[in-house]
C-alpha cells in the first residue's frame, strides 16, 4: 500500500483497527505500464527527493527507475494541471494506457489486523539552520546522503564526482563527522547516530575508486567503527586507499576567495591553528526520527525516549510501550543496515509469538502458471543484456555486444536493459518469453550468486522451467576488472555471452525436490541469546531442544550487573531461566555438547554427548548456534603480577562485594581496548567503552572525591549510550586519549601503581598514580567454535566468530540452509543486540518450522548406473556426506557395488563429478555435454 | 476477561529494508501482511545509497 499513512491505531493486541489515509496518485495503478512517456512530456521540473535535491524530477514521476511498484505518480503541489484546472494535461494526452486520472481523491481505509509493526525509518539531519558549516549557502557543501547520490550511477552526475557549483572535477574532499549528532548546542541531538563514521569511510574509499588521485580527509571526534569487520575496513582505508583521518572538530567552513573553493579551519593535535582548502565538503549528517513518525507515535500512544526514539527494553528490544505494537529499524534507535534487517526479523518473531494461534488463517501460497513442456521444441533463445547503470555500459560497448549476440545460433531475440533486475524488466522479460515463444533465456549481467534466484522466478512466472536460464557475468568478472581496457572488455563480454548461449542450448528442465520438515528446533548455547531464541520458538508451539555445555543457564550475562540503559541483568536473566526451565515445549540438556551432526535443512539429526558419556539423538528441522564467547585473559599491563590490576569483569565482582581494595582506593584508572583493535585481533569488542563509563559513573556518584581516569583510543559509546559518556564527563571522570603506538605503561611501585601515558593535549607524558587499574578486556570467540563449525559445515570468519551468509541482508542466516546464528557467537555485542539477533534467528527458523515440507534446488548429483563401478572415490570427497556405497543388487555382494546419492543432502557442488574417472555420476544443469559445449564455445573465438 | 479471537494478519508501517524484512518473514510464516509505505514506492533510504560495505554490492 503506497502513498499511505497510518493515522490511528484503535483496539488491543490481537485485534486492532488501523486507519490508513491513502493519498491520491492521480495515476491508475491497474492501467499504468510504467513506460515513462508521461515523464518525458511533463514540462514541470522540481527537486527530486530521491536524489536528496541534487537532481530534478518531473511533476509526474517514479521515485527511481527500479521502484516497486513501477507505477507513476503525480505530485499535486508541482503539477500545472492540478494547480490550475484547464491547463497543461500533457501526460494525459501522451498516455496510451489511459492511466491518468486527475479526478483521483484521498481514500480512508480501516483495516483489521492482529498486530502492528512500526518501521518508519529515519530522516537525515538538515544542517541548513545551523549556519556554521555553510550548508545552503555554499553549493559545494553537501550532505553525506547527497554525496551518495553523486557517487551513484543513477544519480545526477551518473557517478562522476564533480562540484555542484561549476561541474569541475573534485580533487580534494573533506568529510565532517557528527553533523547533527553528539551536539546538543547546534542541533539538539545529543546521541550518536552510530552509522556515519563507517559510511564516511565507505564513501571516501568509493570516491577514490571513482576518481583516481582524489584526496579525502575525514575530520572526526572518535572513530566509531564498532561493527563486524569495520575496524579492518578502516585500517585498509587508511593504509591501502590512503584516506586521511584527522581527529578534531572543524571550527567552520568559509568560502576561499572568489572561487567556489572552501576553507576549513581547525586546531590540530599539536595545538596549532590550521587552514586547508577543499573543492567539496561533505557533512556526515546524523539520523533522527522523522516528524511523521513522531506524530504517529503520539496518535498511537507509543512512548518515546528523550532522544525521540521508541522506548523499548533491552530484553524486549522490539516491544513498544503498547502491547501488540512493535518497533524496529532506526525508529528504535540509530541502526546500520544489518542491525535494521535483524530488528525487522526480530519484530516478525514477536508478532509471530503473539499471533501464533491464528497462523495460516488468512495467508495463501504464491502460485505459478503450469509449466510448458519444451523438451520437443528446438531452442529459441532470448538474451537480455544489462547495462547495470554505468557499471557495465560505462566499460562494455553494449550496442556492439547486442549486434554480435543476435548473430549467435538459436538466438531469436536480444534486448538491452538499464537494470535487468528491476521489477519492470522482470515483467518485460515475462512478456517477451510469451510473445516471442522463447524457451531458453540468457541474462548477461552480474553474478548468479546474487541474481539467479530472481531470474529463475521470472521464468516460472512466464510458465517456463526455472532451470532454463543461464547468466553471463559481464560485470563482476568483466567490466569491473577491465575498466582500463574497454575494447578487451567488450570482446570478453562477447566470449562470455557466446559461452552462456552455447550452454543454455543443451539445458534441460529440472524439477526441484520436496522433503518433509521435522517441526522442531535445536538451540546450541544456554546464554541470553539461546534462551530468548528457544523461548520464542516454544511460545509459537514448536518443540525446542536447548543444549548447554555447563550446568547452569545464563552464559556471559551471569557476569553482568546492568545493561547500558540501567536494567538489572540478574533479575532479567533469572526470569528468563525460570521461563525456559518450566516451559512445556523446551527440553533443556545441561552438561551436554553436540558431538555429531548429520542431515540437511528440515531434517537434521544431532547427537548430544553428556559429561558422563551418555548420548542423546535429536531430530530437528532448524538449528541456532548461540554458543557465546570467551573473555580475553590479558598478557599485558603486568596483569599477571600486580594484584590490583584487574579485568573489568573481576572489578564488577569486587565492587559489588565492596571489597577492601576497592573501598579504600582513591584513584582508579581504566584502560580500554585490552586485546581489541590491534594486530591479529583487529576488531572492536563493542561493549567495553560503555561498560567502563558506567563503572566510572558508579564510582563517582558514590564518592565524588575519587579520581577516575579512562584511557581510551576512540570512545565508542554509540547510539543513545552517548548520554552516559556525557554524564561521566559532567561528573568529572577524566578521559585521556592514547594511540596504539603509545600504549600506557603500568608498573608497581610499593603501594601505588604507576600508569604512564602520552597526553595528546598537554603534549607530554603523564604519570598517574593509581590504586586500582581496570582493564577493559576483549571478547574472544569460543576456542571450540571450530568444532561446531565442522559439524554443521557453517563457516567461521577471519577473527574466529561465526560467519553469517551476508553481512547486510542475511545477518542471522548461515550459508547452510536451516542453520542460524545469534549473540556473541556471531560478534561482540550488547545484550539488547543479542536479544534482537536471537529473536531474528527464531523468526528465520520459524519460516521453515511452520511448513510441513521444504523445496530444494533441482541441481543435484545423479548416478549413471551403467558407468558407475562402485570405486567409491566420490564417497570420500563429498563434503556433505550425501553419497553412500551400496550393493548393486540388494543382499548380493557378488553383483558389485555402486553409489547412491541422497538428493536432499546433495548441494550440487560437483566434486563427485570431477573425481569420477568413469562418468558414473553427473550434476544436473552441469552435465558433461553442457560443460564441453561451453568450453568449445569459449575456444571458438 | 473478554477473550476475542486473534486476527492472523499484521500491518507493517514503513517499506524500507527493515519493514520489508519483517514483511517477508511474517508472510513466510503464515501471516497475511499489509505493508504500508508513505511514499510512492518501497525501498526506503537503502535504495538511495550507491554501494554497500563490505561487498560493494549495488544497494538495489
Amino acid at each position: 500500500m503506497t502513498l499511505c499513512e497510518v493515522t490511528d491505531i484503535a483496539g488491543r493486541a490481537g485485534n486492532f483497527t488501523v486507519t490508513v489515509k491513502e493519498a491520491p496518485r492521480y495515476v491508475d495503478m491497474g492501467k499504468c505500464i510504467g513506460c515513462g512517456d508521461c515523464t518525458e512530456k511533463c514540462p514541470k521540473q522540481v527537486d527530486s527527493e530521491y536524489d536528496a535535491e541534487t537532481g530534478k524530477r518531473r511533476a509526474i514521476y517514479v521515485k527511481y527507475l527500479q521502484a516497486v511498484p513501477l507505477k507513476y505518480q503525480i505530485d499535486p503541489e508541482a503539477c500545472i494541471r492540478l494547480q490550475n484546472i484547464g491547463t497543461c494535461g500533457a501526460c494525459e494526452e501522451v498516455c496510451d494506457a489511459g492511466a491518468i486520472n486527475f479526478g483521483d481523491i484521498e481514500k480512508i481505509h480501516r483495516i483489521d489486523v492482529g498486530a502492528v509493526v512500526l518501521a518508519p525509518g529515519f530522516e537525515v539531519f538538515d544542517p541548513t539552520d545551523s549556519g556554521v558549516w555553510g550548508y545552503g549557502i555554499f553549493p559545494n557543501v553537501i550532505t553525506s546522503l547527497q554525496f551518495e547520490r553523486y557517487l551513484s550511477a543513477s544519480g545526477p552526475t551518473k557517478g562522476y564526482l564533480v562540484r555542484p557549483s561549476d561541474s569541475k572535477a573534485v580533487k580534494k574532499v573533506a568529510f565532517l563527522q557528527c553533523v547533527g549528532s553528539r551536539d546538543e548546542n547546534l542541533c539538539g541531538n545529543g546521541y550518536c547516530s552510530s552509522v556515519c563514521c563507517m559510511s564516511a569511510i565507505k564513501e571516501a574509499v568509493i570516491a577514490k575508486e571513482h576518481s583516481p588521485g582524489l584526496q579525502t580527509s575525514i575530520f572526526y571526534m572518535d572513530m566509531r567503527t564498532h561493527g563486524k569487520e569495520f575496524d579492518q575496513y578502516m585500517e585498509r582505508a587508511r593504509e591501502t586507499s590512503g584516506v586521511r583521518f584527522v581527529r578534531c572538530r572543524v571550527n567552520g567552513v568559509e568560502k576561499d576567495g572568489s572561487r567556489d573553493d572552501l576553507r576549513l579551519s581547525y586546531i590540530n593535535e599539536e595545538g596549532l591553528q590550521v587552514e586547508e582548502v577543499y573543492d567539496m565538503v561533505v557533512l556526515s549528517v546524523g539520523l533522527q526520527t522523522p516528524k511523521h513518525a513522531l506524530k504517529l507515535a503520539y496518535n498511537a500512544d507509543i512512548k518515546l525516549t528523550g532522544d525521540n526514539f521508541a522506548a523499548t527494553s533491552d530484553f524486549a528490544p522490539v516491544q513498544t510501550s503498547r502491547e501488540g505494537i512493535f518497533a524496529c529499524g532506526s525508529f528504535a534507535g540509530p541502526k546500520n543496515i544489518s542491525q535494521s534487517v535483524t530488528s525487522g526479523s526480530a519484530a516478525a518473531a514477536a508478532v509471530s509469538d503473539l499471533l501464533a494461534p491464528a497462523r495460516f488463517e488468512l495467508s495463501a501460497d504464491a502460485s505459478f502458471p503450469d509449466e510448458k513442456d519444451v523438451s520437443a521444441d528446438g531452442p529459441r533463445i532470448g538474451v537480455f543484456l544489462c547495462h547495470c547503470g554505468s557499471n557495465i555500459a560505462g566499460v562494455v560497448d553494449v550496442e556492439a555486444l547486442g549486434e554480435y549476440t543476435a548473430t549467435l545460433p538459436d538466438v531469436v531475440y536480444v534486448e538491452q536493459n538499464l537494470f535487468s533486475c528491476s521489477q519492470d524488466s522482470q515483467d518485460m522479460i515475462v512478456e517477451r518469453i510469451q510473445e516471442q515463444s522463447l524457451n531458453r533465456i540468457v541474462v548477461a549481467a552480474c553474478s548468479p550468486r546474487t541474481h539467479e534466484p530472481l531470474f529463475r522466478k521470472t521464468l516460472k512466472t512466464a510458465g517456463l522451467n526455472e532451470y532454463l536460464v543461464e547468466m553471463a557475468n559481464i560485470r563482476n568478472q568483466n567490466s569491473w576488472v577491465h575498466t582500463a581496457d574497454p575494447e578487451a572488455a567488450t570482446s570478453k563480454a562477447k566470449d562470455l555471452v557466446r559461452m552462456a548461449v552455447a550452454r543454455v542450448t543443451c539445458s534441460d528442465s529440472l524439477k526441484s525436490i520436496s522433503v518433509p520438515i521435522t517441526q522442531k528446533g535445536l538451540v546450541i548455547g544456554g546464554g541470553t541469546a539461546g534462551m530468548i531464541a528457544a523461548l520464542n520458538m516454544a511460545e509459537q508451539g514448536f518443540e525446542v531442544h536447548l543444549v548447554e555445555k555447563t550446568d547452569i543457564l545464563g552464559g556471559n550475562a551471569l557476569n553482568l550487573k546492568h545493561t547500558w540503559s540501567g536494567q538489572h541483568v540478574p533479575t532479567e536473566v533469572a526470569k528468563l531461566v525460570d521461563k525456559v526451565v518450566w516451559h512445556e515445549k523446551i527440553v533443556v540438556h545441561r552438561e551436554f555438547e553436540v558431538t555429531a551432526a548429520e542431515g540437511f535443512v528440515g531434517n537434521f539429526k544431532s547427537t548430544l554427548t553428556g559429561r558422563d558419556g551418555f548420548k542423546r539423538t535429536i531430530e530437528h528441522g532448524a538449528g541456532i548456534i548461540a554458543t557465546g564467547a570467551e573473555q580475553y585473559i590479558p598478557q599485558e599491563y603486568n596483569y599477571e603480577s600486580i594484584t590490583r590490576v584487574v579485568t573489568s569483569v573481576q572489578f564488577d565482582k569486587l565492587y559489588e562485594l565492596n571489597e577492601v581494595h576497592v573501598r579504600r582506593a582513591k584513584n582508579f584508572v581504566f584502560i580500554q581496548c585490552v586485546g581489541s583493535r590491534e594486530e591479529n585481533n583487529m576488531y572492536c569488542s563493542k561493549v567495553c567503552c560503555t561498560h567502563s563509563v558506567q563503572s566510572a559513573i558508579g564510582l563517582k556518584k558514590e564518592n565524588p572525591n575519587r579520581n577516575v581516569y579512562i584511557l581510551y583510543r576512540d570512545m565508542r559509546t554509540y547510539g543513545q549510550r552517548e548520554a552516559l559518556y556525557k554524564q561521566a564527563r559532567k561528573l568529572g571522570v577524566i578521559f585521556i586519549n592514547y594511540e596504539l603506538h603509545g600504549k600506557p605503561n603500568v608498573t608497581e611501585n610499593g603501594l601505588v601503581i604507576n600508569v604512564e601515558v602520552w597526553d595528546h593535549i598537554l603534549h607530554r607524558p603523564l604519570k598517574l598514580e593509581a590504586d586500582m587499574v581496570i582493564l577493559a578486556i576483549a571478547i574472544r570467540p569460543m576456542s571450540d567454535a571450530s568444532t561446531l563449525s565442522k559439524l554443521y559445515k557453517v563457516p567461521l570468519g577471519g577473527d574466529g566468530f561465526f560467519q553469517e551468509a551476508h553481512a547486510k541482508l542475511r545477518p542471522v542466516d548461515f550459508s547452510v540452509d536451516g542453520m542460524f546464528v545469534a549473540g556473541l557467537a556471531h560478534f561482540p555485542k550488547s545484550i539488547e543486540e543479542s536479544v534482537s539477533q536471537a529473536l531474528a534467528a527464531s523468526a528465520r527458523a520459524v519460516t521453515l518450522l511452520s511448513k510441513r515440507e521444504v523445496f530444494l534446488d533441482g541441481i543435484t548429483a545423479i548416478v549413471d548406473e551403467q558407468n558407475c563401478d562402485g570405486c567409491a572415490l566420490c564417497v570420500d570427497v563429498c563434503p556433505y556426506n550425501a553419497i553412500t556405497l551400496v550393493d548393486r543388487i540388494a543382499d548380493d555382494p557378488d553383483a558389485g557395488k555402486l553409489i547412491r546419492v541422497n538428493q536432499a543432502q546433495c548441494k550440487g557442488c560437483g566434486i563427485c563429478q570431477g573425481s569420477c574417472p568413469k562418468r558414473g555420476v553427473y550434476i544436473t544443469g552441469f552435465t558433461m555435454e553442457q560443460i564441453s559445449t561451453q568450453i568449445r564455445a569459449a575456444l571458438a573465438a | 476477561m473478554l477473550i476475542t479471537k486473534k486476527i492472523g494478519s499484521v500491518m507493517i508501517v514503513g517499506g524500507g529494508v527493515t519493514g520489508i524484512q519483517a514483511a517477508l518473514d511474517l508472510a513466510d510464516s503464515g501471516f497475511f501482511v499489509y505493508l504500508v509505505e508513505k511514499s510512492g514506492a518501497i525501498g526506503g533510504a537503502m535504495s538511495q545509497l550507491d554501494k554497500i560495505f563490505p561487498t560493494n554490492d549495488c544497494s538495489m
